[in-house]
């Protein structure tokens, strides 16, 4: 199918919206009713059709909007994007492994015409069109990760593999859920992770990381995150959390159904072939409690979810203070009935809400 | 001499240890303050011979006695960022099988640790000792400035005014601890400031 690029806003009036499609393809994390940090990882190739997991580069309808955000993030603080010295092939990895992806699963968005060295990419949506020498930063306005993430919905960490572990040495990051690259970059994998609850008790961080040690090219992996946001706001930073964070008390029964977004980020996992490093797309999807109310499975199982969800891992994802609030509202769309194991939305075989 | 015990904490903190003289024919001691008391502890006449100190007293009265041990070379600094030239210096110089030795404050250590990691020193060949104050350097994350010394928790941005909550996560490269506006939420509900491990 053809997308129909959005004209919206992630900030001020917040114009973002989904369409069905969008609402009907939305990656909902919970396979069952309740939620606990586990190695939730599988591999990453393809999935249902016209599902965000079918491309290994999801584009959807918010493509264009969302790097025009990017672009603005940027402009107020460039150190949302950084790539320590060592890091600068990884880019060129990554820059390759997006475009020859795109291109092959975007024909008619994006092309890549490699004649040697030289490349020509054409990226439709954004009206770029440049060539430049593959391997040569001269060439490009940017350093190949930025020039490419600038194009590329989603934040991405690259990471140096050494000494058994991952470090993160370089990224773009300007969707994030309230971690910051520029304290973080450098760190390894046990280091950054270091603020998460419970999940290192589990032992959770040591399996994980010996999979990811693991990851040959051409096998990518993925896995979802989830959070609460107010507002489709993008850009939930903790250098700007001074600024967003009070948005967070605007919620009221009468807006939260508008307001209140959950937060779903898909995870993937990718060895890059020259450096060795591995990239880590962080690819967020938004959408609202009313948009995801329409889907009767959901509804029921959001709301058990919520409210069974341990205080310390509310807590961590910041929306303590407003469960009681999201679980009056949530409440309203569980009828008690069972859910279908699995996260789709299954409408066909579902019961409507029956009260 | 009494040291604090810092309670557990994650992963991303650092812990420190306890120096011990090590074999080598070249020894790079850096201490601030009451550091000065892990150098005296294990001083032996044939280690100072062959050991480097650089010292900032930050108004502890330890020069003499660190003098008095007749290191190899003695350096006494006002501050931490007056001796960093003459540090990277050193440790340019520097030469396979250097031992080193950081002892003091957690910001005298973690800058100085970051020095000798970006000079090549294997991490396995330095060591640390925490004595003296627990105070805190901070990096405020909503205007990036670094504040040294913060003792209490909130405490205010020395930069940007904001009234920050001291996190543990900690940043190696930064040398620092991270603080986030505390009253973001809740505009002017500022705790009082306590210990930061009261
Ligand atoms: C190498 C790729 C990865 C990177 C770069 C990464 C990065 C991060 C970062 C920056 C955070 C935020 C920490 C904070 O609060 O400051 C985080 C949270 C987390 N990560 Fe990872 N991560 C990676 C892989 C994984 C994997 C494979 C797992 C598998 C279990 C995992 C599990 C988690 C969990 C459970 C959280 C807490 C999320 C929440 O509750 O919202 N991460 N990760």
């Amino acid at each position: 199918m053809t997308i129909q690029f959005n004209d919206e806003t992630f900030r001020d009036d917040y114009s973002f919206h989904n369409s069905d499609w969008a609402i009907k393809r939305f990656p909902f994390p919970f396979h069952e009713d309740s939620y606990m940090y586990a190695v939730n990882m599988e591999q990453h190739r393809g999935g249902p059709e016209g599902s965000v997991y079918e491309k290994r580069f999801d584009v959807d309808e918010h493509y264009v909007s969302e790097m025009r955000d990017r672009a603005m993030v940027l402009a107020d603080d460039p150190l949302r994007c950084q790539s320590l010295p060592h890091m600068t092939l990884a880019g060129w990895d990554l820059l390759e492994l997006i475009m020859v992806s795109k291109s092959e699963d975007y024909p008619d968005l994006f092309e890549l015409h490699r004649d040697g060295d030289t490349w020509r990419w054409v990226n439709k949506p954004l009206g770029i069109d440049d060539t430049f020498t593959f391997l040569d930063d001269t060439t490009l306005p940017y350093g190949p990760m930025e020039y490419i993430t600038r194009q590329t919905q989603g934040d991405f960490c690259v990471l140096d593999q050494r000494d058994g572990n991952l470090w993160m040495d370089a990224g773009m990051v300007t969707t994030q859920a309230d971690w910051s690259l520029d304290f973080d970059i450098g760190m390894n994998f046990f280091e950054w992770h270091a603020p998460v609850p419970l999940a290192h008790e589990k032992g959770i961080f040591v399996r994980a990381l010996k999979f990811l040690l693991n990851i040959q090219q051409g096998a990518p992996a993925r896995r979802l995150n989830w959070t609460m946001t107010v507002n489709p706001l993008l850009d939930t930073s903790p250098e700007n959390y001074h600024k967003w964070g009070i948005q967070k008390t605007t919620l009221t029964p009468e807006n939260i159904g508008a307001k209140q977004h959950l937060r779903v980020e898909l995870q993937t996992f990718f060895r890059l072939p020259r450096s060795n490093g591995l990239v880590f797309p962080i690819r967020c999807y938004l959408c609202s409690f009313q948009d995801l109310m329409t889907m009767p499975k959901w509804g029921r199982r959001l709301h058990r979810v919520v409210r069974d969800l341990p205080v310390e891992l509310a807590t961590y994802k910041g929306f303590i203070d407003n469960r009681p609030m999201m679980l009056d509202y949530l409440s309203q769309f569980d009828d008690g009935l069972p859910t279908s194991p699995g996260v789709w939305p299954d409408l066909e075989t579902e019961p409507p809400l029956s009260r | 001499m009494s040291k604090f015990e810092f309670p557990p904490s994650i992963k991303s903190r650092p812990v420190y240890g306890t120096l011990e003289a090590r074999q080598g024919k070249a020894h790079l001691m850096i201490a601030d303050a009451e550091g000065a008391e892990a150098i005296l502890r294990i001083a032996t006449p044939d280690l100072m011979a062959k050991t480097h100190i650089i010292y900032i007293p930050r108004g502890a009265g330890f020069a003499d006695q660190l003098r008095a041990l007749n290191p190899a070379q003695f350096y006494e600094g006002p501050s931490y960022a007056a001796s960093v030239q003459r540090i990277r210096r050193v440790l340019q110089d520097a030469h396979m099988g250097l031992q080193v030795y950081l002892t003091g404050t957690e910001g005298l250590m973690g800058q100085a640790q970051n020095e000798a990691m970006q000079a090549g020193i294997p991490h396995t060949a330095i060591q640390t000792e925490h004595r003296g104050s627990v105070a805190r350097r901070m990096q405020c994350v909503h205007c990036k400035g670094i504040t040294e010394d913060v003792e209490t928790d909130p405490f205010q941005c020395s930069h940007c005014g904001l009234n920050l909550f001291v996190r543990d996560h900690y940043s190696r490269r930064l040398a620092a601890y991270q603080g986030v506006c505390i009253d973001a939420e809740d505009p002017g509900n500022v705790p009082a400031p306590k210990g930061i491990y009261e």
